[in-house]
């Protein structure tokens, strides 16, 4: 049985772990402001909350779970939000979206 | 010896760089920003030296033995909240000086001044 | 140190600010590791936070860039050497970072630990600490960061002739048209701002058990009124929140505290001893405990509102004047 649980939490941190490496590679390497903030917003909030979650499944307390559980929804919310409010205030600023390779 | 004081000679550092950033700087704001740094290695000084090896946090609890030592702690809580006060005094300042000069380098608010006080000693031999 | 590295070689000032912002949050991430919980939590909620706040909105009337400097920072650098070499001189003498046996921790700090449950009753040494033993030290804080409220005051402050009443209609107006095109973050702030306020409170209240206290609930109450303000305009916020309230507040939280020493003077002990406050002494600790963080909490939101509003204001009476003087400019030629 805690086996099962430590496995079954790892699995969601090492895909976490992954994926909050990747959005950071995202930032360095992709060619536009629009892309790089697409890669961050989504691979971000993804890979936090099933850091979250694999936090959750590995807890005991109750608290520390509801906790998380706030932690969550709250990263849920405004994580997409600050992308959001990034893009469109470099929209109004006049960066424009690389459309196609020349 | 080397590890031990590491943590004391990368606050050094720290300060230093803040330091330098105040005298070098000519613009205003780029100065507060050097003190505020300066101010926050300070804080990671105090910080380091309250560390106790294998403590944790002073919360009293049942089963914990050590605790690190609380009295800095208080220390720089108070010194944050009063940086912050001083740094939007130091701002608000700035904010005044570029309305009353038109500008918020260093050398041009002493350009100013001289010119200033050039005219005040014209008008009082005339 | 990268980071602060990095500070010195921007020339423009937004970024520098954002980067003094990830230096607030990178310190506030090493107290974490030192087991300095309140410490951290106040440097995250002030030196990342508010701070990086304040400074963006003084730049916005200050200018972007800098020029740059036309001396040698020679001499800059040679100070800075020096004064660096007799420093790292000074700290050969210093105890190992850990050390259980340094001079701090051996003849101060236990007698604090050890009869901090006995004497208060309070599971938060450093709250005991602040508000109990050294809450004079405390007092001298809240009166420094209401004097710092008065000086922004002092200096900053815009008049306001009467615009209740006919302003209102173009208020509203300009707030529906605003709120089609910020729609998605007002909602979320909408949902958000409650919830934050009653952290704030949480956070206030708390300050005996967990990390927490006066001031952290008072920086996270001022956020929760400038992202309102940030979002919804200057002008509703003014009329939600009136200024003259705001001060009174502030005012008020800095008398509460005193008054709790007088209280206690009245009744037989020491300024700011709690003991005599109640029956039981460690009742009266925990009472007087309690009304001071209040205090505390009150002014210091009350404070870094008065602040930020003043600020705003004054970059409002700047753009309206750069208006007025184009008008001017544009009807009557010279």
């Amino acid at each position: 049985m805690d086996i099962m649980v430590i496995i079954l939490s790892g699995i969601p941190l090492l895909i976490g772990s992954f994926l909050c490496i990747s959005g950071s590679i995202g930032i360095l390497r992709f060619p536009d402001f629009y892309t790089r903030i697409h890669a961050v917003g989504v691979t971000d909030t993804l890979g936090t909350g099933l850091i979250l979650l694999s936090l959750m499944l590995l807890s005991t307390d109750f608290l520390v779970i509801a906790k998380l559980v706030i932690i969550l929804l709250l990263t849920l919310l405004t994580s997409p939000t600050t992308s959001h409010v990034l893009a469109k205030a470099a929209m109004y600023n006049g960066v424009k979206p690389v459309l196609k390779q020349s | 010896m080397l590890m031990g004081l590491f943590n004391d000679w990368v606050v050094i550092l720290l300060m230093m760089i803040g330091l330098y950033i105040v005298i070098a700087h000519g613009n205003l704001i780029k100065k507060i920003i050097g003190l505020t740094i300066f101010q926050t290695s300070v804080f990671i000084f105090y910080i380091s030296m309250a560390n106790v090896e294998g403590a944790t946090a002073p919360i009293l609890a049942d089963k914990v033995t050590l605790y690190s030592n609380p009295l800095p702690h208080v220390l720089i809580l108070t010194a944050i909240v009063v940086g912050i006060a001083t740094t939007a005094l130091g701002l608000t300042l700035v904010v005044r000086i570029k309305e009353a000069y038109g500008s918020i380098e260093e050398q041009d608010i002493q350009h100013q001044d001289h010119l200033l006080s050039a005219e005040k000693e014209k008008g009082k031999q005339v | 140190m990268l980071v602060a590295v990095a500070t010195i070689r921007m020339k423009d000032l937004f970024a520098t600010i954002m980067l003094v912002g990830i230096y607030g949050l990178l310190s506030a991430s090493f107290f974490v590791a030192m087991d300095a919980v309140d410490v951290a939590f106040t440097e995250a909620a002030v030196g990342a936070g508010i701070s990086t706040l304040l400074m963006l909105v003084a730049i916005t009337m200050t200018g972007r860039s800098e020029n740059t400097t036309r001396h040698k920072p020679l001499l800059a650098l040679v100070v800075v050497v020096i004064t660096g070499g007799l420093l790292i001189y000074g700290t050969l003498d210093m105890p190992y970072f850990g050390a259980k046996d340094a001079p701090i921790h051996t003849h101060v700090a236990p007698r604090y630990i050890n009869d901090s449950k006995q004497e208060i009753g309070v599971q938060n040494i450093v709250t005991s600490v602040l508000a109990s033993y050294r809450a004079f030290d405390t007092l001298g804080e809240v009166v420094v960061i209401f004097t710092a409220g008065i000086g922004v005051l002092a200096l900053l402050s815009v008049a306001h002739p009467a615009r209740q009443n006919e302003k209102s209609d173009k208020i509203e107006s300009y707030n529906d048209s605003m709120h089609k095109q910020h729609l998605v973050v007002r909602i979320v702030a909408k949902m958000l701002i409650p919830f934050i306020l009653l952290f704030a409170l949480y956070v206030q209240f708390h300050g005996d058990f967990g990390p927490g206290g006066g001031f952290q609930a008072g920086v996270i109450f001022a956020a929760a009124i400038i992202l309102y303000t940030m979002l919804f305009g200057i002008n509703t916020a003014r009329r939600v929140i009136n200024q003259s309230f705001i001060q009174l507040i502030a005012a008020t939280g800095v008398l509460l505290y005193a008054s709790v020493g007088v209280v206690s003077m009245l009744n037989g002990g020491n300024f700011l001893d709690y003991n005599v406050l109640s029956l039981n002494p460690i009742a009266g600790q925990h009472l007087g405990i309690l009304l001071i963080e209040l205090g505390v909490g009150c002014t210091v939101a009350s404070v870094m509102t008065i602040i930020f509003f003043n600020l705003a204001d004054r970059r409002e009476m700047q753009l309206s004047i750069k208006k007025h003087r184009k008008k001017d400019k544009d009807s009557t030629p010279c």
